[in-house]
């Protein structure tokens, strides 16, 4: 068989079933009842790691410059 | 290090020099003698600090500032790119806009392709690097990896575009849709991508978060296809090694097959997964509310990489390519309606329960109408890939229009509304300076991509019903130049269309200044302790 026919055939087969049962298996994965919380966890990740975005600009004094996070994180 | 920089940098000036006594054509000798001053220059520019003490790097702050250089990029691009296509519109409506005095280099066939590259791969690939480089160092809580290699990924890139961007003019350029750039360039291109994917992968690998955030797999799909789509497509063997031109591997409709897989997924690697990576962020940050569904943006992600590879083909129906393939093209387009939509939803449901932001914020309103924009191409283009469609939509207008609606509608808005968004943050500002301009913004960038589709539309329409018009004997009722005539209307108004999106990208910038001006650059610490739970 050229390598041609061989491709096609391979590729109308089982390559398109693996692809089927990795696609199937990543929707099954996200809707996975026990995931649930982590889902949910994972939908606030930008909400965190965000420091603070003060300016020091002309208020060097008053200002902790860039120590924010320190509030922010209870260190 | 410095040592080993320096004879690297030598040699590169060296072997420039050599290839601007001996270039074969003028736009390859152009870029030697430019990469021999760029090298030359670096080279003096090291050897001056060689062996002196180096300025510690802060490694406990996110490194913003070369997200600083890319949003200024980003808008400087963008300015380009909009200006070349508002003149090339108007050369289409007034071709003496083709002035004798500029040939061969102003003409419509070199300006063409410097804007198609301007826009996507200036402005868009450097709101994709700025954005990408902002997003996984904040959904990670790490700071980009390699030390200073996101430097050499910023610096690389425009080096990239100003190759690309003076080679056109010049004459050099393979003639491969948004693939122009000649050998040499795709080769530096390749360098830097991998780079680019390099601290990419490497931020992600140091991160603090257990999971990836969705954004950040949009973004790695988009960095790791780009890279297999440019190398595949750009496979060409050099006529000297002292010319630009090369020559390509693949022919006839292999190499037509090879062009429009990697050109369909240039739009959809490039300006859309890459762009949903910017939504999966930049919205829920705006809208400060999570996104409507992690488990649909999962599905989204998946449902939209298997679909889009597949989807090339219809780029090619009545051709030389077997009917198989172009069927499977279209199949895959109408399917992909799916996802796109998913995700468009998933975009707008997370101001569920916050609507009433979009009456006073302006830049929420931008993202909104990006998503919008979203939707209608992507409902549009599954349309025009049946094939019956695209027998009429096919060479008209109406495929400039839609192109249009998604670059102008979709990626432009969006990366507005992420320049406003990131600009304040990333200079300690609390807000732009006006936002009643970016109110102007808003509506003068609307009525400009309004005015351009709804021009285009009816152009396109008009035009391909007139081609295939035959009286009661069989023959053409039309030859081609009465279409061109016909269109001379619809063309000035797409040009004015492009006046207002251009004046809108102009208030922006003077809106970007006076946020900047004056005001120290912000500096964001890494968080220490990263509450897990």
């Amino acid at each position: 068989m050229d390598t041609y026919s061989f491709l096609r055939e391979l590729a109308d087969s089982w390559v398109l079933l693996a692809m089927f049962a990795f696609f199937a298996g990543a929707a099954v994965w996200a809707f996975w009842p026990g995931l649930s919380h982590a889902r949910e966890d994972a939908s606030m990740i930008p909400f965190r790691n965000d420091t603070a975005e003060k300016s020091c600009t002309n208020d060097c004094a008053a200002c902790k410059c860039g120590d924010e996070w320190k509030d922010k994180f209870n260190v | 290090m410095d040592y080993v920089k320096l004879i690297i940098l030598a040699l590169i000036t060296l072997i420039a020099a050599i290839g601007a006594n001996w270039a074969h054509d003028l736009a390859y000798q152009v870029h030697a003698v430019l990469i021999m001053v760029i090298a030359a220059g670096l080279f003096i520019w090291i050897l001056r600090q060689a062996d002196e003490p180096k300025p510690a790097v802060d490694t406990h702050r996110y490194a913003d500032g070369v997200i600083r250089a890319g949003v200024i990029a980003t808008a400087f691009w963008g300015i380009a790119g909009f200006l070349v296509g508002t003149f090339i519109a108007f050369q289409l409506a007034f071709p003496a806009l083709n002035f004798d005095w500029g040939q061969p280099f102003t003409n419509f066939g070199r300006l063409r392709p410097l804007h198609t590259s301007a826009v996507i791969f200036a402005f868009g690939g450097n709101a994709l690097i700025a954005t990408s480089f902002y997003v996984v160092q904040r959904t990670s809580g790490a700071r980009l990896w390699g030390g200073k290699a996101h430097w050499f990924v910023f610096w690389g890139y425009q080096l990239f575009i100003v190759l690309a961007a003076t080679g056109y003019l010049l004459g050099a350029t393979q003639s491969k849709e948004y693939a122009e750039p000649e050998w040499y360039v795709d080769i530096w291109l390749t360098l830097v991508w991998l780079t680019y994917l390099a601290v990419f992968l490497g931020t992600i690998f140091r991160r603090k978060e257990r999971h990836i955030y969705v954004a950040n797999w949009f973004f790695l799909a988009f960095i790791i296809t780009v890279a297999m789509l440019h190398v595949v497509n750009n496979l060409s063997v050099p006529v000297s090694i002292w010319g630009s031109k090369s020559v390509q591997i693949f022919s006839g409709v292999q190499d037509a097959m090879t062009q429009w897989w990697y050109g369909h997924n240039a739009v959809g690697f490039f300006l859309t997964a890459g762009f949903l990576g910017m939504m999966y962020y930049f919205v829920p940050k705006q809208a400060n509310r999570p996104i409507y569904s992690y488990k649909l943006s999962i599905i989204h992600f998946w449902a939209l990489i298997f679909l889009y590879i597949w989807a090339g083909p219809h780029h090619l129906h009545y051709t030389a390519l077997p009917d198989w393939a172009s069927t499977l093209g279209m199949v895959f387009s109408i399917v992909l309606w799916m996802p796109s939509w998913g995700g468009m939803i998933n975009g707008l449901m997370t101001l569920q329960g916050a609507w009433d932001k979009l009456r006073t914020d302006p830049i929420l309103r931008m993202f909104v109408l990006s998503l919008g924009f979203y939707g209608m191409s992507t409902f549009e283009g599954p349309m025009m890939s049946i094939r019956a469609v695209n027998s009429l939509s096919h060479y008209t207008d109406w495929t400039i229009g839609h192109v249009h609606s998604g670059a102008l509608g979709w990626n432009g808005m969006i990366t507005f509304a992420c320049i406003y968004f990131l600009t304040p943050r990333l200079w300690g500002r609390k807000e732009m300076h006006s936002m009643s301009a970016i109110n102007w913004h808003f509506w003068l960038a609307t009525l400009g991509i309004v005015l351009y589709a709804a021009s285009m539309w009816i152009s396109g329409i008009m035009e391909g019903l007139m081609w295939r018009e035959v009286d009661d004997q069989g023959f053409l009722v039309n030859s081609f130049a009465d279409t061109v005539s016909a269109k001379f209307p619809m063309y000035v108004v797409r040009g004015m269309g492009g006046v207002m999106f251009l004046a809108g990208a102009l208030i922006m910038c003077w809106n970007m200044w006076m946020t900047i001006r004056g005001a120290a650059p912000a500096r964001a610490a890494l968080p220490q302790a990263t509450p897990a739970e």
